[in-house]
C-alpha cells in the first residue's frame, strides 16, 4: 500500500474506514491468488479457491453495510453458497470420481486406469516455471496492473482506487496462473479465480449492479464449473493424467 | 410481434427438453421442425424491425441490427437441423446416447444463440454468450476422440478466459453508465445509448477495448483466435457449421453493441481504429494459414477468421455503404460457410478422412454434393453472382468512399489471396481422381443435400436481387450503427 501512496495521492484523499476495509480484503484476495502458485495438491487448491471466495463474500457484506446497498447482503449469501460450498463440492466430487484427489485412502496411487502417477504428483510437476520464478513473474505482472490502472484516470469520488488496482492485479495474476500451470485442474481453478478477480472488480466499481444480473452471472459460473469438471473427466479418461503436456496434436 | 419473441425464446428450449424424453426418431423430427419454424419466425420479425424497435417484458429488445444476426442464426439452425438428420444416419455412431446428447446440445446451443441478440441489456447479452460457450464446448467434445478432447479443453478455457474479460468490459460500462444514470440501473442498452455523450471517456474506452478483446476471442479475431481452428475441425460437422456461421457472428454482434455505445460516447474515430487493427491482423494471418492446410475443416476455419476480419475492417470504414455491406456479409457468410462445412461433411463421411491429401475424387463419387461444395467455395471466395461478392464489393467501395485507400487495397489483396488458397486445396479434393478403389457413386443421404441447395439459392438471392424488405432492414440497421439516430 505504501508503494502506491505517491501515485495515488492525487486521487485519494485520506483512506476512510470503508476504503481501508475494502483494501485489506482486496489484498487478501490477491494473496490467496499468489498462494495458488505453490499449492501442489489439488484439494488444497480447491480449498484456497473456497477461501478466496469467502473473502469476496465478506467484501460484499462490508460494501453493503457501508454504502447502504441491502441487495448486496443477498448477493453475499448467494455467492457464499455457490462459490464457497457448491462449486468446491462439485469439483471435489468430480475429481474424486476419477481418483485424482491426492491422499484419499480409497484411491491409492496406481489403482485407477493403470496409471502409475498419483494425483498429487501430477499437479506438483505441472509447473512450466519453477515456483519461485512463477511468483516473481506474477509479482511483476501484478505491479504492472496495479500502477497502470492508477494511471488510466478512472477515478471518481466514490471509487476506492487502490482496491480497483488490486483487483486488476488479481485478474492478471490469474492469467499467469493459467499460463504457467500445465494440468487441467490448475487451469480450471485459474479460470475460476479469474472470475473471482472480475467479481472483486465488480464489487469495487459497480456495487449497484442489479441483483438479477449478479444472480445470472453466478448461475453461469456454476454451469461453467460443471462443464469444466465434465471436460476434466473427458480429458482424464483419454489421457489418463491431468497433464496438458500431451495436448499438442492440433496445430497449424 | 411479442408472441414471436416469446416463441423464439421458448421453442428451441422446449425442443431440447423434448429430446430428453422422446424416442430418437421423434427427436430428429422435433429438432428439424423447430429449426425450420424458428427461421420462419425470424423472417416474420423482419417487417416490424425494419421500421422500429420491438421491446417486451423489459429484457427483450429487437431492432434491425438484432434481426440481421437472428436471420443468420435462424437460417443456419434450420439448415443444420435438417442436415444433421442425414449426418447422424450416415455416421458410424448410430447409438442412441450419442444422438440424444447431440440433439439436446444442438437445440440448447441454437437457443442461446437466438437469445443473445434479443437481450435488451448488456449483462444478459454476456450471459447468453457464455451459455453458448459451455454448450458448444460439450458439443465439440461429443466425438469421443483425443483430438476432440483436446480441442474442447482449449476451447472452453480460452473462450471462458476471453469472456471473463468481456465481463470486465460489462462491469466498466456499468461504471461509466452509473455516472449518468445513477448507482442502480439495469444496464439497459437503450439507456446507455441515450446517455452516450455524457459517459466518462476513460471508462468507455477501457470497456470497449476489453469488449473487443473478450467477445473477439469468440469472434475469432487475431490474436485471440487460437481455439477456433481446433474446435471447428474436431467438432461434428453440423456443429462446426453453427460455430462458424452463427456463433462467430453473434459474438461480433456483441462487439457491435459496444461499438454503438462507444461511438455515442467517444465519437467514431477511436472505436474504428481499434476494430481496424484487429480486422487487418485477422485478414492477413488467416490469408497465410489458408495456404498449405492439411485438414479440410481447419481450412474452412481459417476462412472464418478471414471473414471475421473483413467484418471488422468493414465496420472500421464507417461509410454507410460499407456498413450495409457488413450486414449483408454476415448473412452471406452464414449461408456460404454453412454450405461449405456441410459439403465438407459429406465428403468426409463418404471418403472417411479429413486430410486434404487423402480426399480425392469428390466429383466422381458425389453427384450433388461435389458440385455444390465447389459452388460453396466460390461463394466463400466472393465470386459473382453470390451474396458475398455483393457484400465485399460494397465494403471495398465504402472503404474508397471513406478515403481508406491503403486498407481497401489490403482488403482486396487479402481476399484474393485467401480465395486462391481456398480454391487450390478444394480443387485438388474435388477434381483429382481417387487412387485405388472408390466408394460407390451416390449421396450418403438426401437430408444432407437439401439444406445445401437451399443455401445456394439463398446466396443467389442475396447476390442477384436482395428482397426490398431486407434492404430496408439494412438501411435501418446502418443508421443505428452510424450513430446518427438512436
Amino acid at each position: 500500500m505504501s508503494l502506491a501512496g505517491p501515485v495515488l495521492a492525487t486521487t485519494v484523499a485520506a483512506p476512510s474506514a470503508l476504503a481501508g476495509g475494502v483494501n485489506v480484503i482486496a489484498v487478501g484476495v490477491l494473496l490467496a491468488e499468489f498462494g495458488m502458485f505453490r499449492q501442489a495438491m489439488l484439494r488444497d487448491q480447491v480449498r484456497l479457491y473456497a477461501a478466496q471466495s469467502a473473502l469476496l463474500s465478506a467484501l460484499a457484506v462490508v460494501v453493503a453495510a457501508t454504502r447502504h446497498l441491502p441487495e448486496l447482503y443477498a448477493l453475499a449469501g448467494l455467492s457464499f453458497a455457490l462459490k464457497v460450498v457448491v462449486v468446491p463440492i462439485v469439483l471435489h466430487r468430480m475429481l474424486r470420481g476419477i481418483g485424482v484427489i491426492g491422499g484419499d485412502p480409497r484411491w491409492p496411487a496406481g489403482s485407477y486406469s493403470g496409471s502409475a502417477r498419483s494425483g498429487s504428483t501430477d499437479i506438483a510437476g505441472s509447473h512450466a516455471l519453477g515456483v519461485a520464478s512463477a511468483v516473481l513473474v506474477a509479482i511483476a505482472v501484478a505491479a504492472f496492473g496495479f500502477f497502470t490502472v492508477a494511471a488510466l484516470g478512472l477515478a471518481s469520488p466514490v471509487l476506492p482506487a487502490t482496491a480497483l488496482s488490486v483487483s486488476v492485479a488479481v485478474i492478471l495474476v490469474a492469467f499467469v496462473l493459467m499460463i504457467v500451470r500445465r494440468d487441467v485442474v490448475s487451469q480450471a481453478i485459474g479460470f475460476l479465480s479469474l472470475e473471482n478477480g472480475v467479481s472483486l472488480t465488480a464489487l469495487v466499481v459497480a456495487a449497484g449492479l442489479p441483483l438479477i444480473l449478479e444472480i445470472a452471472f453466478l448461475f453461469d459460473l456454476l454451469v461453467a464449473a460443471v462443464v469444466f469438471g465434465l471436460l476434466i473427466r473427458v480429458h482424464h479418461g483419454r489421457a489418463e493424467s491431468m497433464s496438458t503436456a500431451d495436448l499438442t496434436s492440433l496445430r497449424g | 410481434m411479442h408472441v414471436i419473441l416469446l416463441l423464439l425464446l421458448t421453442l428451441p428450449l422446449a425442443a431440447a427438453i423434448a429430446c430428453l424424453r422422446v424416442p430418437a426418431n421423434a427427436a430428429r423430427l422435433v429438432s428439424a421442425l423447430t429449426g425450420v419454424v424458428s427461421f420462419a419466425l425470424v423472417l416474420a420479425l423482419v417487417p416490424a424491425a425494419a421500421h422500429g424497435t420491438v421491446s417486451y417484458l423489459r429484457f427483450l429488445r429487437v431492432d434491425a441490427l438484432s434481426v440481421v444476426f437472428l436471420l443468420a442464426t435462424g437460417f443456419l439452425y434450420g439448415a443444420v437441423a435438417v442436415y444433421s438428420v442425414g449426418y447422424l444416419k450416415a455416421g458410424q455412431q448410430p447409438h442412441a446416447r450419442y444422438s440424444r446428447r447431440f440433439w439436446i446440445g444442438l437445440n440448447i446451443f441454437a437457443w442461446a444463440m437466438l437469445a443473445a441478440p434479443m437481450m435488451s441489456n448488456l449483462g444478459l447479452l454476456w450471459v447468453a454468450i457464455e451459455v453458448t460457450t459451455v454448450v458448444s464446448a460439450l458439443l465439440v467434445a461429443i466425438e469421443d476422440t483425443d483430438g476432440a478432447a483436446e480441442a474442447a479443453w482449449k476451447y472452453v478455457l480460452l473462450a471462458s478466459a476471453g469472456l471473463a474479460l468481456a465481463l470486465l468490459a460489462t462491469v466498466f460500462i456499468y461504471y461509466a453508465g452509473a455516472h449518468v444514470l445513477g448507482q442502480s440501473y439495469d444496464l439497459g442498452f437503450s439507456q446507455l445509448l441515450a446517455a452516450g455523450p455524457r459517459l466518462p471517456h476513460a471508462a468507455v474506452e477501457l470497456a470497449f477495448v476489453l469488449a473487443v478483446l473478450g467477445f473477439g476471442t469468440k469472434t475469432g479475431l487475431v490474436p485471440v483466435h487460437t481455439w477456433l481452428p481446433d474446435a471447428h475441425s474436431e467438432a461434428p460437422t453440423p456443429v462446426s457449421a453453427l460455430l462458424s456461421g452463427s456463433l462467430l457472428a453473434v459474438s461480433f454482434y456483441a462487439i457491435l453493441r459496444y461499438y454503438q455505445v462507444a461511438v455515442a460516447a467517444l465519437g467514431s474515430r477511436y472505436p474504428r481504429n481499434v476494430l481496424l487493427v484487429f480486422g487487418v491482423a485477422s485478414l492477413l494471418l488467416a490469408m497465410v494459414y489458408l495456404f498449405g492446410q492439411r485438414d479440410i475443416k481447419r481450412l474452412l476455419a481459417y476462412s472464418s477468421v478471414e471473414h471475421m476480419g473483413i467484418l471488422a475492417i468493414g465496420v472500421s470504414f464507417g461509410a454507410p455503404g460499407a456498413l450495409a455491406g457488413v450486414l449483408l456479409h454476415v448473412l452471406g457468410h452464414a449461408a456460404a460457410k454453412g454450405n461449405a462445412f456441410m459439403g465438407a461433411g459429406v465428403l468426409v463421411r463418404k471418403l472417411g478422412s479429413k486430410r486434404i491429401t487423402a480426399i480425392r475424387g469428390g466429383l466422381d463419387v458425389l453427384p450433388w454434393s461435389g458440385p455444390l461444395f465447389i459452388l460453396a467455395i466460390f461463394a466463400l471466395g466472393a465470386m459473382p453472382p453470390f451474396g458475398l461478392f455483393r457484400s465485399e464489393f460494397e465494403i471495398v467501395a465504402g472503404g474508397l468512399d471513406s478515403r481508406s485507400y491503403a486498407v481497401a487495397a489490403i482488403l482486396v489483396v487479402g481476399v484474393t489471396a485467401a480465395f486462391l488458397g481456398l480454391a487450390g486445396s478444394v480443387t485438388r479434393v474435388v477434381m483429382l481422381p481417387l487412387a485405388g478403389s472408390a466408394p460407390a457413386r451416390g449421396e450418403p443421404s438426401g437430408w444432407m443435400v437439401v439444406p445445401v441447395v437451399v443455401g445456394v439459392l439463398a446466396l443467389l438471392l442475396l447476390g442477384l436481387h436482395p428482397p426490398a424488405e431486407l434492404t430496408t432492414l439494412f438501411g435501418r440497421a446502418v443508421t443505428l450503427l452510424d450513430g446518427r439516430t438512436s
